[in-house]
């Protein structure tokens, strides 16, 4: 018999074209290879100048979503980019996808949306398999047991150029989450607990396996946010062992197997899980029955606290004084009822179906207050089409939200989506670092259900208030 | 890719922990299809004030910090985006090392693609270094060494291959190439699976 193994050992391992060696690192195998206008211009430049080709262009997909516009006009109605340089950005990934025989979904397609979300949504993104992309949130795709991690331009000539990647086994750590969430407490909060309990870089060199019974019962949208945020502590991937849920997600996407096909693959994928008796270099256990709301109040996604707390009185952390300066908190200060300027709703962590529908559910009859802006932008073209049979975006609209056209927008604000500076914006999106949302921008990241309860109070607000 | 021996250089210190990519360089300038000229653009947040004019507080804008090839940093050095353009722009403003405790894995992954040594040093040698700035410094790769003054030494980790490709100056995509057959080999083993 074969020692027990990881679920992510038993997916590295299928994928070892050369296995490691102590001078040499694998060459893993990339079944699924996602690309979009920012981190691959350079790389198709690299394969023009040395005359290669994409070597599995059935493997590789790509869309535009971190530069391009979010107002419809300007996505539909003719009207010109405002960024100059992001227009340019965009027209030369439609070329290099002419050029390279690359599927593109770009500004028309109606199925085109962050590359995280729209992957999964496809049925691209499936149990097993490896995937990469140049963008450190592709860890979001080990939602579905596939080994999902963000890579550099440099490597995405290499997987252009190869469909390979050469990598050193990462440690594994096992993040057990017992216990079951409390009403108002979500997978953000969740994973924005994880952080502050391991640290941003309480992950580094190891691919975390989430497991326990509060994963087991999260919907594949909430594993998603969950593993979308591994990156943040720094790990190499999130994975979470498929199961019933993630099937009945799969099932019947556009390009998910079929017939039998689809028999086979969901017997193959049922196998995807850690063995009895398999050791992890780190184990990590959490009680899910003790998470609050949470909310960042700091500048990196570690610094993070209950709504309903305070900021720390003190920390060890050597960048806490800086911190509170950006921030314009006090050491100690309570948070909930601080004002608020913007609510963001968007971005690969919180952008799905689910997470607009929970905004809503706090928005519904209600008003954004007087002097704050709230954005809403859906995660792809087909979550705005479903949303918008459901009515989700009159109620955004009749609240006095903004709902856009599907993209990374404000979460880095290429595309001119920004923070004001010194604004405070409760975001659901994933980084809270210095200037991530605009020069000066001040980020409290949250939940959709805090920022939708926040952009009503106009001030930080534990959405336990309005339920 | 430019090879790397040996450097030389007096040490810039930046002492802040979990100094992330946006900081490095933020997102408003990866709209851009060139990897050139982006040392312009390095730790642009901090190192101009909002009219533009470089904040003389700013470490990388001292004299002291003139020609400075080495830099070091605090803990989890790197971390967040991917973004490639966080080494390109070091490389660029003529930053060939960075010293942490810590480096984030895409960063470290990123850097050693393009000739950025990350040098790993305990936590003693880098509280020393934190609180020594512009101390002359030889990050070693013949020896995954770095020497200190006074004839000391610290060796760091550093992956055989990564040091081979660093040392000659050479691309891991032409490694990756000449594994054609062996790629190959496993489509097929796939497909008939």
């Amino acid at each position: 018999m074969t020692a027990p193994k990881t679920l992510f050992q038993k997916v590295w391992e299928r994928h070892e074209v050369v296995p490691e060696t102590p001078d040499t690192p694998a060459v893993l195998f990339i079944d699924l290879h996602l690309i979009h206008e920012v981190t691959t211009p350079q790389a198709f430049s690299v394969l023009r100048e040395r005359g290669l080709k994409v070597r599995r262009t059935d493997l590789t997909l790509g869309t535009m979503d971190h530069s391009t516009p979010t107002r419809t006009e300007q996505v539909f109605g003719g009207k010109p980019f405002t960024i100059e340089s992001a227009a340019k950005q965009v027209k030369q990934l439609e070329v290099n996808c002419a050029e390279f025989g690359v599927e593109l979904l770009n500004m028309a397609s109606n199925l085109r949306g962050i590359v995280h979300v729209i992957g999964p949504e496809l049925g691209a993104t499936q149990p097993g398999k490896t995937i990469v992309c140049g963008d450190s949130h592709t860890s979001t795709h080990g939602a579905f047991g596939a080994l999902a991690f963000g890579i550099g331009t440099t490597e995405v000539g290499h997987v252009l150029a190869t469909q390979c990647l050469l990598q050193t086994r990462a440690k594994t750590l096992a993040i057990t989450v017992n216990g079951k969430l409390r009403p108002g407490v979500t997978a953000k909060d969740l994973v924005l607990a994880i952080i502050g309990k391991i640290g941003v870089g309480g992950g580094t060199g190891h691919v975390i396996e989430f497991r326990g019974e509060a994963i087991r019962a999260l919907s594949m949208d909430e594993r998603m946010t969950v593993c979308n945020m591994s990156i943040e502590a720094g790990a190499r991937a999130g994975m979470v062992a498929p199961d019933e849920t993630t099937f009945a997600y799969l099932k019947d996407r556009p390009r998910s197997p079929k017939g039998a096909e689809w028999e086979r693959a969901v017997a193959v994928w049922r196998t995807l899980v850690t063995d009895e008796g398999a050791v992890f270099d780190r184990e990590v256990v959490m009680d899910a029955g003790a998470v609050e709301p949470m909310i960042t109040w700091g500048t990196h996604p570690g610094m993070v606290a209950a709504v309903s707390g305070n900021v720390p009185a003190s920390s060890s952390d050597p960048v806490f004084g800086k911190a509170l300066d950006y921030m314009g908190f006090a050491a100690g200060q309570k948070l909930a009822g601080s004002p608020i300027n913007v609510v963001f709703v968007g971005s690969c962590t919180n952008s799905r179906l689910t997470d607009l529908r929970a905004a809503a559910s706090v928005l519904k009859g209600r008003k954004v207050a007087a002097g704050v802006q709230m954005l809403v932008v859906p995660g792809s073209q087909q979550i705005k089409k479903q949303a918008e049979a459901e009515g989700l975006d009159k109620i955004f609209r009749d609240a006095g939200a903004e709902w856009r056209e599907s993209g990374c927008s404000m979460c880095l604000g290429m595309n001119g989506d920004t923070v004001g500076k010194g604004q405070y914006s409760v975001s659901t999106s994933n980084r809270n670092f210095e200037g991530r949302q605009g020069v000066g921008a001040r980020t409290l990241l949250a939940s959709p259900l805090t920022a939708a309860a926040s952009a009503v109070r106009g001030a930080i607000t534990d959405p336990r208030d309005l339920l | 890719m430019q090879a790397f021996t040996s450097i030389t250089s007096r040490t810039a210190v930046l002492p802040r922990t979990d100094i992330d990519t946006d900081q490095i360089i933020p997102a408003r300038f990866l709209r851009t299809t060139s990897r050139e000229g982006l040392g312009k653009q390095l730790f642009a947040d901090w190192r101009y004030l909002a009219d533009g004019k470089p904040n003389p507080e700013f470490v990388l804008n001292q004299p002291a910090a003139a020609g400075c090839s080495v830099l070091v940093g605090g803990r989890n050095f790197g971390c967040g985006s991917s973004r490639e353009h966080a080494p390109w722009a070091l490389l660029d403003f003529g930053i060939r090392a960075v010293v942490s405790t810590e480096f984030a894995d895409i960063f470290r992954s990123n850097s050693l693609k393009n000739g950025l040594v990350p040098v790993i040093v305990d936590e003693a040698t880098h509280q020393w270094l934190l609180a020594n700035p512009g101390v002359e410094v030889t990050v070693d790769l013949a020896t995954s060494s770095l020497k200190l003054p006074g004839g000391k030494a610290a060796t760091f980790p550093i992956e055989p291959f990564a040091r081979y490709c660093l040392m000659h100056g050479v691309d891991q995509l032409g490694y990756l190439l000449s594994k054609d057959a062996e790629i190959s080999a496993y489509e097929k083993r796939r497909a008939a699976r």
